[in-house]
Formats: C-alpha cells, structure tokens, sequence
C-alpha cells in the first residue's frame, strides 16, 4: 500500500469499508479519492483504467453493487459498504468470465486499453437486459421480461464505452454470444 | 481539487443543517456532473454533505394517481421503472436519451436537475464566465457558441441546461419538492430554473442549503400522450443540439389538449406556452404545428453560428407532434 | 521434413489476448510505484506572450507536494531535434495549453490540487491563430510531411484546365482533428543513479524515445531504458516522444523517486498533436468521356511557431489517377497554436477525402457512374513518377465492392429514395496508401530447450504487431508458433523503427524473417543446439532500400449507405463496406480489425469529428470526450470488409502492404458523397452535421 503521507488531515479524510472482488478492505482515503485512484494507486487493481477522468469515455468502469457504474465519478468515501467488481474480479480461477472468453473469440479489442470498462459494462448490460430493462432503441410497448440483445440494442447499450480503435463491430458480437 | 470535509446525512433534516451553516458546502447526489466539475476547478466546495444515501430512494403512487418520485432514485431506475413507462413514455424516453447507461446508474433525479451548464467558457477556470465568476465577463456571445442559447439569453450569459429529464418533467407539468432551514415548498420544474438575466450565476430558484427531496408528476391526462426526441452529433451519449418533449390529445382532429417543451434552447427547459396557446382547438396538422412552433422561436435571438438551433427545433417540434397525432406514417426513429 | 501448416496467413487470436481480457496488461501509468509521486502538468493561459513571474508558494504549502518545476528551477535539457520538447525551458509561450509547471507530489490528489495553486503571471502578446487562404505569413515549404516535396508541377495545368469541356472547380475544408488514444500519454519514470534513466512510456517507439531522452538529458542511448509494452492507441501522436515523457524525466531526477505522470485528457490536444485543418482547392478538368485532362490540388494549412510539420494532403492526387497536366502544391502559415503532428494517414487521409469528394462531383458533371469514372482515370503508370506500380488492384476492389455492396441496383439521382422521414443514399470514394519501410534489427535465438527466443523493438500499440511477428518467425523457422518466444517493447531490444506509417509490420518482419531464416540455415548445420544456444541477428538496412524502382502502394474501394432524418438533419451511417488490396494478409483477424478500425475513425471524420480554434484564446474548444465526438458503439453500423489477396514480389519477404491506415483512407469521401446521394446537397466541409445539411433539406 501506498505511504499516506500528507494525505490531510482527519478533517479531509475518512476511515471506509469496501468489499473489492469478494474481500473485505477497510482504509482511511483522502475524501478526493475517487473509487478509480483508489482501486488503482491504493488496491493496485490497475485494470480499470483512466480514459478521460470525467465520465466520458467509459474506461473506469466497475460494477459497484451489481451495477456498472464510471468509477472515475464517484469519491471512494462515496462508496463505503459497497461491493465492487473490478475487470480482476470477474474470472474464477484460471477459467475466464464468458464475456472475457467472447471477447478474445471475437477479437474485441486492439491496445486493450478501454478493455477492462468495455467487459464490466458488457456484464452489467447483459444483467440490466436480463432483468427488462429497456433502452433508447427498444420499441415502445415493448413486453415486459427480458430484452433480447439485438445488434442495435447492443449498440446502444455499449455506447458508455469509447472504443478509439475501432473495434466496436467485434465488442458487438462478443457480447451477444455472452449474452446467449 | 482542495481538500474537503465529507458527512454522510442520515436524515434531510440534519442535511439542510449542515448545509445551510456552511457557506461553502454543497450537497453531493450521484456525483457525476459535482464531482467532475470539482475536477476542473469550477466547484470548490470546503464540505459536502452527502445526501444520496437518504430514505428518497422510492418511486410511489400519488393519492391522485400521479407519481412521487425521491430525489435519490437513480435515473436508471427511474427510466425503467413499469409506470414511468406506460404513464409517462417522454420521461423514460429523456432519461435513455441521457448520458450513458454507466453514468445514468450513478446519477440521482436531483442531482440531474441541478446539473451545470455545458459552455466551454464555464468548464475553463482560465477562462471568464460570468456564471463561475460573475463580473468576469462572457467570451461566449462573441467565441464558441454553437451548442448555447438561442432564447432567454443575455448580455451576460448564453448558457444552455443540458438536462433531457427536466425537459420531459417540463412538459409533464411535474413539480419539485424541496425542503430548507424554511420549511418545505413546492414549486413547478418549469420554475425550477432561471434565466440569466444579470446574475447568471444563479441557475436555479434554490437557495443556498435547499434540499430537492422529490419530484412529482400528476397524474396523466386521459387520453394524451407523450414523447421525447432529441437530436445531437452522435448517436448515443452526447447532449442534445435540440430536444423536445411533448404531451398531446387529439380529438376529432383537434388538439384538445398539449404541453411542449425544448431543451438545449436556454438557461432553463423551455416551456412553449406560446406554441400551446396557438394549438389548442386547432387542427392537429403538420401545418399548424408549424405555426404555432414558428410563434414560440419567433423570439428567438440566434448569435452568429446556433442559429441552426431555430429550424431544428422546429423541426424536431413538428415532427414529434406531428407523430404524437398520428397523422403523419411512421418514420423510422 | 515435416509439413507444417504456413502460421503466416492463418487467423490467430492475439497473444496477449488474456492480459488484456483480465485486466493484468500495464500500461505505463499502471507501473506507478509505491514508493513513487505523482505529477500534474499546468497549462499556459496565454496564447504567445513571457511568463514575467512565478509563485509556487500556494502549491508548496501542502506538505505532500515535493517539488513545483518551472522554467525557473527545470533541469537544463540539451537541444534536441524536437523543440516541442524542450519544455520549461524558457519563459516564452508559443501556444494556450503549452505546459509551463509540473506539480509532484506524493498523491495524485495533492499533484492536482497543487497544479491548480501554482500562479503565474504573463506579458501577453497579440495572438494570430487563424488560417485563411489569405494569411499573410502563408509561404512555400520546402518539404510536407514524409519529405515530399511541397509543389509538383507537370504540363501546363492552366492551359489544359482551360481546354477541358467539363470543369470541376471547388474547395474542399477539414477541420483539426485530435488523435485521442484512450490511453492519455503517460509514463512512468525513474533513475538508477545518476546516468541510467528508465522508463515505462506510452509510446509508439520506444527506440525513438530512447534516442531522443538521451540527447535531452546528455546520456548515452544505453543509458536510457525505455519499455512500452502495452500502448492504449496512438494514431501517431505518440509516434515521437511527447512532453510527458520529457517532464516525467525531469521530475524523477529532480526529486530522486519514480515519477509517474499523465497528461489530463483536456490536456491533450494542446501538446500530443493533432490533424492540422486543410483548406483544399480542387480543380479537374475533363473530356467529355470523363478523362482526366489537368488536375490541380492546392493545400494550405498550418502549424505552430514551434515547429514546421506541413500536413501532404496533395500528395495522393501525384498518383491516384491519370493527370497529363497537374499542379500539386502546400502552403503553410506558422500560427500561435499548437503543434500538428500525425494522425492516421497524414496526407492521404484529408488529401483523399478532397480529391474523392470532387471526382464524385467530376462524375455526376460527366453523367458517368463514379466507379465508371474512375476506371477511366485508372493510369498504367504513376503520373508523377513514371514509375510502374508494383502492384494496383483499385479497379478489383471498386468492381468487388460494387457486386458485394450491390451497386448495380443504384439510382444515379439525388434525393430519390425516402423511407417516412428519412433521406437514404449511398456512396463510393477510393482509397491509397504507400509503402513504406524502414531499416530494422532482429535476433533470433535458439534456445537448448528447443524454443526460439525472437527480440525486436517493435510495439503493440494494438495492431497485433507481437502475434504477426511471432508468426512471420515462425513460418520462416518452419516452426509451430508455439515453439517462438516474441518479445517486443522494450528499447533494450534490437533497435526498431516506430510503429507508423503503416510501415511496422514490413519493417519488423523483414528483420525478424531475416533474423529467423538466418538462424533456421545455421541450424541446419547443427545436429542439435549448442548448450549456450545459437544466436543470429539481422539489419535490413540495405533491404530497405530496395524497390524504388515501383511506385508501391495499397488500394481500396469503400462503400456507404447513409440515413439523413429530415426532422433533424442527423446523419448516421446504415452501412460501410470496404474491399482493401494490401499484398498478402498475414493475419486475417487482426487485419479485419485494423480495416474497421480505420473506416470507424473515418466515419468520426464525416460525421462527428470536429475541433474549433478559439479566435479570443487560442486554443481548441472541444477538449474532451463530452464535447469531441469520437463514434460511439451506436455510430457504428455493420461493417463489412474484404480483400483481394495480391502477390506482388517487389515488399517484402512476407509479401504485404501496410494495413494500419488505407481504412481511414476513403471513408469520409464514401459518406459524403452518400450524403449528396441521400440529399442532393453536397457539404464541402467536414463534419457533415445537421446545422450544415438542415438549411437545404426539404
């Protein structure tokens, strides 16, 4: 773990609890820190990573509580008590995540840089589809249960994520098999 | 970012407290626009009093079959909830129109009301902005003002709100409750935001240590509909060049009833009580929609590169009523 | 002797597949090290002007920042080759956005907060940041970019251009566009004593890097180690080193700890390069056949008063068709900006979206079918050069791309096919890219195990540059993939030139097919491997000279169908297709990968794509990702993509063209003229967005 020096006084931080990939992790952080600098400088979980520390690209993120979320926006102090996956987090033992398994199959991916936010996405779309949710392009009227991940569903729903190389039409595939 | 005091409110009163005795203290909801405007500068808040974890995390039926929906629920919640859905289509349709579903995960209704301004003068603390420091001036009205206001701008500010919520809530007639050192009030979404006028620092009719605590939306007009539709240079997670969002009953080929609204036009969702007085009772055409959209823009004071922003309203305003009648084939969307 | 399957040729997952899935592949900002600082770059505020006065006392008032470096306290550099990298060097503002302080300290936080307190004052000077035709300061380079020469003149163009019955006469405008690889330029950087530097960098080349440090800071090359093993994208603005690196340096030196630093994404498009804006005067005159007679391209653009890169989007329009008279010419003014630099396929990619955009317009004033027209125009030898091609398969690859796309079945007219709201069109544009190579080192080794140790200096910056290497050693050994060992990355390597140009693969590969086939020879006169293994080396120094008795480049053919919602003026793309004669394919995967990469980042540049220069403050308003639209997954419709396998032995020994850019080549023409198709309203300058269609739709 990193030295704390000059963190700030104990005004300016805070002593929290995370569960991070199923263990249990209490600290005191610098209220600043957001979820992304702490799993990435103090956790050293560098995979989720920082694109444009603003919520605009999609690389930061995790699933906080089941939920993909922009760790990047979110101070840690903000997250106490939570459950959070990080892209290490979804592979059990040597055997990947399906999605992780996809997205090799479909070549998901060139610099691999926006990788590890485009799979913990690509799991909490396939859940949010799974438990009905719409999105911008499903029909109105449409039924209630789980949405059926068309090309252009998951088109929409992978839009979170900036793919600078181009390699959206791979993600798309690779995320339909994970979600068969 | 300066260091900062953190507190968790464990209830809205002790939230208000906290906030209306610190000057400099800000309520924190999803985070995702305070957080990153902290990032830049903009915001310098000494403490923030987290209220997201507070009991406004249910959407409830109304005793006069609308819809109370807490200030914490998050938009994706919001956006897919069953009645929302069936009872309010142009609400679930702003909220998917918004951000991303990442960032719709994270941000709370209140948060999105009181999101800030997209101007690039503003998000630049290098920069002058009479919303961030007022008196600075504002380089907008001469420099990059593509995306900003063509109506209810002035001098001193052509800011837009980048809100597609608050755009629907507009046009459903929604209210805001708040809660302050005060007392509880109630006000109409409509009212919520400001013109700039000679304080555009001031965006909203909150006051300092004010707590949305939920938004209301009254129960639906039989028989009417309604939808969003907003237009921007990508296809997802961009904000919008124009949106609108419309409420519509149709009878006998008149319009009985309507509500319009636009965003990404002004400093506050537009409301076009113009265009609705013109409307009502008159035939439900592509053309008169026309008409009474052009009464709305005609106070319109485009700059020199958004005056694009005139016509695509108005297009985007027909179209949408236009399909809200049914009078014109689908098009594709 | 054993037959194995060729692995050159043959569809083979990534061999860092796994890190990147799992999220283990560091990038160079994930080696910040524990006992190590961060640190945050300042921008100036200014736009040209002095720093007259510098306070650091706010920042330093927070126990956790260790240093503030400024041009008062940097270390002194060396002169270099590259002055955007001589920073804190001096008072002088060339440009907004140019860095002017760095804050360390012991959390990224602390930096931050530190870099926002750090004050300075300036003596502004009035700023000139505008280009126009008719900039004053506009003047002749010597040379553009990749050294062709700035004007090529041939015939008489003014007289032939006079002659021809059909005349097309336009000009045809690019904005600046940022290269925004998701990874922000970053490094991290130590020093082992005082004269061994090393460093993890997001580079595109670590040797070039290596190169230039050492320069900068006095050492030996050996006294520099770089390593860039995983690179998030670059598009060539990481293709020569950045200030990060330089400033990463600087600060780990100054303070004795690792230093890792990142630029802020709205920093970037200051100091990582960017597509300078084009402004392209088009002029063709034709027979009525629709024969090229006279062709003039006449490019101004600008850059930096920092350094001359002269954007060559004239150049394709030297080789691309027939021209008995042609006049291809650069101007440049040397505005207070920031510094261009390359972006996918500098020149050809903004040259061809103006010279395809205008044979489309040559077309329809012809009456000629656009693929028609350019088979007329096809030449038997490069007009500018004389030479022979090596190999030119457009003409395949437009009538390919016309069956597949179904082109046949087209209505020529404009504005003719409506579905309810929606304008629907479709559109072709060519595409070219050269070859090129460069000198390389390799080694190969042979190991007592029986594996093969592979080592070049080339990076992965998500090409599948380490798989296709490994498979070009393999095929060469005559071995199974799995018995090589390929190692890239690193400036300890053999020396390796940049990943750019669409020049990696040819350049590594022939060294590592040199290296490898060497050592397969002297294996063969081994009964077994020596216990000390065997080692052969190669540089393909005079290799890469040859071939210049071709014209040597790629083609390709791309199609697009185009929605225009008449409610809203939006324009989204319902399909792309692109058929590519690139040589041999080494790797089908990650060549398809690279074709829709390149077509992805060429619709951004139709459709989304933009950056405005601030007249008042110099510098670009769209800075981030919220307000610079790269495509999204929604953007992105189905993509299909083809080659025609060609056999040119005038490459290399693997028979292959660069793939990395020809995809960027061509698209933005395809839409655009789709959009025409779709419309009837031709936009002449790029982004096509709804405030310039919505004043002339129905």
């Amino acid at each position: 773990m990193r030295s704390t020096e000059g963190t700030g006084d104990a005004e300016t931080t805070t002593a929290l609890t995370l569960h991070i990939n199923g263990e249990r992790r209490a600290q005191v952080v610098d209220n600043r820190t957001t979820l992304l600098d702490l799993l990435r400088e103090e956790v050293r979980l560098t995979g989720a990573k920082k694109g444009c520390d603003h919520g605009q690209c999609g690389a930061c993120t995790v699933l906080l509580d089941g939920h993909r979320v922009n760790s990047c926006l979110m101070f840690a102090v903000a997250a106490d008590g939570a459950h959070v996956t990080t892209v290490e987090g979804l592979a059990d033992g040597d055997a990947l995540h399906p999605l992780q398994e996809a997205f090799i199959a479909h070549d998901g991916f060139q610099c691999g840089f926006c990788t590890p936010g485009q799979i913990c996405s690509g799991v909490g779309a396939i859940a949010e589809a799974q438990a009905g949710w719409p999105s911008a392009v499903t029909p109105d009227g449409a039924p209630d249960g789980p949405v059926e991940l068309t090309g252009g569903e998951v088109r929409e729903r992978m839009s979170g994520n900036i793919c600078r190389c181009g390699a959206y039409v791979n993600i798309i595939d690779a995320v339909r098999e994970a979600a068969r | 970012m300066k260091p900062f005091r953190y507190e968790t409110a464990t209830d809205p009163a002790a939230a208000v407290d906290l906030l209306s005795r610190a000057p400099r203290a800000a309520f924190l909801g999803g985070g995702t626009n305070l957080v990153d405007l902290m990032k830049l500068g903009v915001e310098v808040p000494e403490m923030l009093v987290d209220v997201s974890r507070l009991p406004f995390d249910d959407i409830t039926e109304t005793d006069n079959g609308g819809l109370r929906v807490g200030a914490t629920v998050r938009n994706s919640t919001l956006a897919v909830h069953t009645a929302v859905r069936a009872r309010y289509p142009a609400l679930s349709q702003a909220l998917l129109a918004g951000a991303s579903p990442q960032l719709r995960n994270l941000a709370t209704v209140g948060g999105n009301l009181l999101q800030r301004t997209r101007c690039t003068y503003f998000q630049d603390i290098g920069k002058p902005c009479n919303k961030r420091r007022p008196g600075s001036g504002c380089p907008a009205r001469s420099g990059i003002h593509r995306d900003l206001a063509v109506l209810g701008a002035s001098q001193h500010c052509v800011a837009t709100h980048p809100s597609d919520m608050a755009v629907a809530l507009t046009a459903l007639d929604a209210q805001v409750h708040c809660v302050s050192a005060d007392g509880e009030r109630t006000l109409p979404v409509a009212e919520l935001h400001r013109l700039p006028g000679d304080t555009p620092d001031q965006d909203t009719v909150l006051r300092h240590g004010e707590l949305i605590t939920a938004v209301e939306l009254p129960p639906p007009v039989p028989g009417a509909r309604s939808a969003y539709r907003k237009a921007r240079e990508r296809a997802s997670y961009a904000f919008a060049l124009a949106s609108a969002a419309a409420d519509l009953r149709v009878s006998d080929g008149n319009v009985e009833h309507v509500r319009l609204a636009f965003g990404a036009l002004a400093a506050k969702p537009w409301r076009a009580r113009a265009a609705e007085t013109a409307l009502l009772g008159r035939p439900a055409t592509e053309e008169s929609f026309g008409r009474a959209v052009d009464e709305e823009l005609a106070a319109a004071e485009p700059l020199r590169d958004n005056g694009y922003k005139i016509p695509l309203a108005r297009r985007l305003a027909v179209a949408l009523l236009t399909d809200l009648a049914g009078t014109h084939a689908e098009g594709a969307r | 002797m054993t037959t194995l399957p060729r692995t050159l040729g043959a569809d083979t997952a990534r061999l860092e597949s796994r890190e990147k899935v799992t999220g283990t592949a560091r990038y160079a900002a994930d080696h910040a090290r524990p006992d190590g600082l961060y640190a945050w770059a300042v921008p100036a505020t200014i736009a040209r002007g002095e720093i007259t006065a510098v306070d650091t006392g706010a920042a330093l008032a927070d126990p956790a920042v260790v240093t503030v470096l400024t041009h008062e306290n940097a270390p002194r550099l060396a002169e270099g080759d590259d002055p955007t990298l001589a920073v804190l060097q001096s008072r002088h503002v060339a440009h907004r956005g140019q860095i002017v302080a760095l804050a360390v300290a012991t959390s990224l936080e602390a930096a931050r907060a530190a870099a926002t307190a750090v004050r300075l004052d300036y003596s502004s000077e009035p700023h000139d940041v505008l280009l126009s035709t008719d900039h004053p300061g506009i003047y002749a380079p010597e040379t553009a970019n990749g050294g062709h020469p700035a004007d090529r003149l041939r015939g008489d163009f003014e007289a032939a251009y006079a002659e021809a019955p059909v005349q097309h006469d336009a000009v045809y405008e690019t904005p600046p566009l940022h290269n925004h690889p998701m990874e922000p330029h970053a490094a991290t950087a130590w020093w082992e004593g005082e004269r061994k530097l090393c460093l993890h960098d997001s580079s595109q080349g670590s040797s070039t890097v290596q190169q230039m440090l050492a320069q900068l800071f006095a050492l030996g090359p050996d006294q520099v180690l770089v390593t860039s093993e995983h690179v998030g994208g670059g598009f060539g603005s990481k293709g020569t080193p950045r200030p990060h690196v330089v400033l990463a340096a600087m600060a780990a030196r100054v303070t004795g700890r690792p230093v890792t630093l990142a630029f802020a994404r709205q920093q970037m498009p200051a100091v990582t390069g960017h597509r300078a804006p084009t402004i392209q005067h088009l002029r063709i005159g034709a027979d009525r056949d629709g024969r090229i007679q006279a062709l003039a391209h006449e490019i101004t653009t600008q850059s930096s008063t920092v350094q001359e890169f002269v954007e060559q989007a004239a150049a394709p329009s030297r080789t691309m068709y027939v021209s008995p008279a042609s006049r291809t010419t650069h101007r440049v003014a040397r505005l207070d900006v920031p510094t261009p630099s390359w972006m996918r396929a500098p020149g050809e990619c903004p040259g061809m979206y103006a010279l395809e955009a205008a044979m489309d317009e040559l077309a329809l004033a012809c009456g000629l079918d656009p693929i028609e027209l350019r088979v007329r125009n096809e030449p038997d030898r490069e007009p500018d050069s004389g030479r022979p091609y090596s190999s030119r398969h457009l003409v395949e690859c437009l009538r390919e791309g016309a069956r597949r796309f179904g082109w046949q079945d087209r209505d020529p007219r404009p504005a003719a096919r409506r579905d309810g709201r929606l304008l629907l069109g479709t559109g072709v544009a060519a595409s070219t890219y050269p070859v090129m190579v460069a000198p390389c080192h390799a080694e190969a080794h042979a190991r007592a195990d029986g594996l093969i140790d592979v080592r070049v200096n080339a990076t992965d910056i998500g090409t599948g540059a380490r798989t296709v290497l490994a498979q070009i050693a393999a095929d060469a050994l005559r071995l199974p993939m799995d018995r090589v060992r390929i190692r890239v990355g690193c400036s300890e390597l053999p020396e390796a030139p940049v990943a750019g140009g669409s020049a990696g693969t040819s350049s590594w590969g022939s060294a590592v097919h040199k290296a490898c086939d060497g050592l397969r020879r002297a294996l063969e006169e081994h009964s077994e491997v020596p216990a000390t293994g065997l080692t052969v080396g190669a540089d393909t120094t005079e290799e890469s000279k040859g071939g210049k008795e071709y014209a040597r480049h790629a083609y390709g053919a791309q199609f697009a169908e185009v929605q225009v919602d008449t409610a809203t003026g939006e324009t989204r793309v319902r399909r792309l297709l692109g058929v590519f004669a690139a040589g041999r394919i080494l790797n089908p995967r990650t060549a398809r990968s690279q074709f829709l990469g390149g077509m992805t980042m060429g619709l951004g540049m139709a459709l989304t794509e933009h950056s405005t220069m601030d007249r008042e403050f110099g510098d670009y308003a769209e800075r981030d990702l919220a307000m610079y639209h790269v495509p999204v997954c929604a953007d992105v419709p189905d993509i299909d993509v083809h080659w025609i396998e060609e056999d040119d032995p005038h490459l290399n020994p693997m028979g292959s063209k660069g793939i990395g850019e020809i995809g960027i080549v061509g698209t933005a023409a395809a839409v655009t003229n789709a959009v025409h198709h779709a419309t009837g309203v031709r936009v002449r300058s790029l982004p096509v967005t709804p405030d310039s269609l919505l004043p002339h739709l129905p």
